[in-house]
């Protein structure tokens, strides 16, 4: 018990004097029993970063096809092109659901899918060029560092052209999937025909050198260990360091319900909370730190509000990807349901756009 | 913060973690206080540190139990209920014996002890129509604690039947009705009972049923039903009664907040949309350290999910409620979240306490 008042006493002490803490401490915090006194480190980081400003962004989520050519097993979304339920957006239908985002005053489309195995990437440049040429203002967070690649390799283009391509025609930012988890032995079982974590790591330093902005995810709860989660952040805590151009970082609680990876529980509350408490803590050079109500319900969201995390996610409308893996939270919330959220919790709510510029303050 | 009231707050708490290291029951103004200024962890942590003061074994308690929702017919019709409907609504449904009987066989053989029977006032269903039926269950299924009703229930079949309130509840447990929940409590307070349940009896009348039930050696649980309009001071009174009842007559086993579900309701059309995450931990936490007679503390997975419910045994909860093989009420208003006994024990042992299945009356059957 002292012991552990001493180990948390010198955490808070690192944290107060803005030094990281280590690898070793990471992994003590997560088998560490007291919720409680982590969240305080959590929160007293977060409020040392963003004080009481918690953000939310309007936007929308298309996922423009599930036919994918990995198969990932923690994956209830892809479909090969011959499954009943496959399906691909064509253009039109995307501007449509482009159009009602805008309308709806939505900054942001988050836009990610499958791989597919036809689309050329010319398609992918004129998603973009149409979806700009018809909505201006709003900002387009498409595509991760996998499909990135992968658009790399059906080109025949260099990583660096491709993302100079997708930019010119309007890509904004770039989200944080397809990070999974990080260790080998890990990655092998869950995603054996993803990137490997050195080329997703390789292909994000590529994204911000190229001067955009993206973020991080973490895939947690399924069968890897807590060494694995420390491993996944070290990486990415090196990353940032080099190249500055995360933005937030989002865990993600896996989903059990139709997925190819059996195991009986998804991550429970309290590691739903320690996991975003301790990423706050580690992940020093990270400004912002999501919980993406999606996947971890809204109450949980919220009240880790209190454990770390400064950004609520979006109104998001029209997600497929967790709910196809059993999420039970709503399909979109309102924008003042989220203001509403932010201040039952006593914090501040700030409307923000993809680049986490203030739009409003509420 | 400006330092002044920084040093103000911080003796205000201090007062209050004197006051309950020395068992001193918390007042009013401490509530409020608590409620309205304490950081969430703070507040979780004195309400943890409670827990462990009553409960030193480290361990979660469940029942394993089913809802029969006898019928959906009833006369209260409160303003914040999905599930009731009129009598001559085509959906109105009453249960018979054998329906009834055929639930708690499937209760039986999941190894189940308690029957949490309840239903809407319904104008006709006579005292006599339950006498039979609970001693029939109870010659029946002699395992099954018959767990039942509510005050509302108990009030309308004295009514009913013309006589008093012990007289009927002599003669509900004559026939083998054990203990009753404490649905029904919403909010101790008229002033809120009067815009979100007109209909139903008011907190005086709530309270003497217990009141008489505790008297009569029947153990009852105490509920509250927040986030329907309460201000937090009518939220606090709630909690003041249910400690003074218990001052005086000591049945209650067990508090259990739940926050109003707002779907498919009259009510929500004032009020859309329910507690938040923050809201319910504050309760919970709030309950444990003002009901400091009241020895068990539930977590409300049925309404907050199992994420939140296993969250708030780390916010004074030391009870995760009943299996629950039934649960329509809640289900009317939107809001189904399911969970197995082997999930119950997980959540409890990765949240580092012992699990444990009990009775009725939290007498531990099997240890996990």
């Amino acid at each position: 018990m002292n012991n552990m008042n001493t180990f948390f006493a010198t955490l808070r002490a690192k944290i107060e004097q803005g030094q990281r803490i280590t690898d070793a401490e990471a992994l003590q915090l997560f088998e560490a029993d007291d919720l409680l006194a982590i969240g305080d480190l959590a929160d007293l980081a977060n409020r040392k970063k963003n004080g009481t400003r918690v953000f939310f962004n309007v936007n929308r989520h298309i996922n423009y096809t599930n036919v994918c050519v990995n198969h990932c097993r923690f994956c209830a979304f892809c479909k090969d092109g011959s499954d009943p339920g496959a399906y691909t957006y064509n253009l039109s239908q995307v501007l449509e659901k482009a159009a009602a985002a805008s309308a709806a005053g939505a900054t942001e489309l988050h836009m990610v899918g499958g791989l597919h195995p036809e689309l050329p990437f010319e398609f992918y440049l004129r998603l973009l060029a149409t979806i700009k040429a018809n909505n201006p203002a709003i900002k387009i967070k498409a595509f991760t560092a996998v499909e990135i690649d992968y658009f790399s390799r059906i080109s025949g283009l260099e990583v660096e052209e491709v993302i100079r391509e997708l930019m010119r025609l309007g890509l904004d930012s770039t989200p944080g999937g397809g990070a999974e988890i990080f260790a080998p032995e890990i990655r092998q079982q869950i995603c054996p025909e993803k990137i490997s974590a050195a080329r997703w790591l390789e292909v994000t330093e590529k994204i911000h050198a190229a001067g955009l902005k993206s973020n991080a995810t973490m895939l947690f709860g399924h069968i890897e260990n807590y060494s694995h989660r420390v491993d996944h952040l070290c990486k990415l805590r090196a990353l940032q360091d080099r190249s500055g151009g995360f933005q937030a970082f989002i865990p993600l609680a896996f989903q059990t319900q139709n997925s190819n990876i059996k195991v009986e529980h998804g991550p429970d509350g309290i590691d739903c909370l320690k996991t975003l408490a301790i990423s706050r803590i580690y992940l020093d050079n990270f400004q912002h730190i999501k919980a993406y109500w999606v996947m971890l319900g809204l109450k949980i969201s919220q009240v880790a509000l209190h454990f770390g995390v400064n950004d609520l996610d979006g109104t998001v409308v029209e997600e497929k990807i967790g709910h196809d893996a059993g999420a039970d939270s709503p399909q979109a919330l309102g924008k003042e349901e989220i203001i509403r959220q932010i201040r039952s919790a006593g914090r501040t709510p700030v409307e923000r756009d993809t680049l986490y510029q203030d739009l409003q303050v509420y | 913060m400006p330092m002044e009231e920084m040093t103000q707050s911080a003796s205000a708490l201090d007062a209050i973690q004197v006051a309950l290291a020395q068992g001193i029951p918390l007042t009013r103004e401490q509530a409020l206080y608590l409620y309205h200024e304490a950081p969430l962890l703070t507040l979780g942590r004195m309400a943890a540190a409670r827990r462990v003061a009553l409960h030193p074994e480290g361990e979660v308690s469940f029942v394993v139990d089913r809802n029969v929702n006898y019928t959906n017919i009833c006369s209260c019709q409160c303003r914040f209920c999905a599930f009731y409907r009129d009598i001559s609504d085509p959906q109105g449904y009453v249960l018979s014996t054998d329906e009834i009987c055929a639930k708690v066989e499937e209760l039986v053989e999941c190894g189940g002890t308690q029957l949490l029977m309840q239903g809407g006032i319904h104008p006709e269903l006579s005292l006599s129509w339950f006498e039979e039926l609970f001693t029939h269950l109870r010659q029946r299924f002699p395992s099954v604690q018959i767990h039942s009703l509510s005050p509302a229930e108990v009030v309308h079949l004295a009514a009913h039947a013309g006589l008093g309130l012990r007289e009927c509840i002599q003669r509900l447990q004559a026939a083998g009705l054990e203990s009753i929940p404490g649905g029904g409590a919403e909010v101790l307070v008229d002033a809120v009972r009067s815009h979100i349940s007109p209909n139903k009896i008011g907190w005086r009348k709530w309270a003497e049923v217990m009141e008489v039930a505790h008297s009569l050696g029947m153990k009852t649980t105490a509920t509250l039903m927040f986030g329907c309009g309460e201000t937090p001071e009518q939220l606090i009174e709630h909690l003041l009664r249910v400690r003074e009842i218990q001052a005086r007559s000591g049945g209650f086993t067990a508090f259990i907040s739940w926050s109003y579900q707002p779907d498919n309701t009259e009510l929500g059309r004032e009020i859309r949309a329910g507690a938040t995450g923050t809201d319910y931990l504050r309760v919970v936490a709030l309950s444990r350290l003002v009901l400091d007679n009241i020895p068990n503390i539930q977590a409300s997975w049925v309404t907050q999910g199992a994420r939140m419910a296993q969250v708030a045994l780390r916010f004074g909860a030391n009870d995760m409620g009943g299996t629950m093989l039934e649960e329509n009420v809640v289900a009317a208003a939107g809001v189904s979240f399911r969970m197995s006994q082997a999930e119950i024990i997980h959540l409890i042992r990765s949240a580092g306490f012992t699990p444990v299945r009990r009775t009725t009356g939290y007498q531990v059957l099997e240890r996990y």
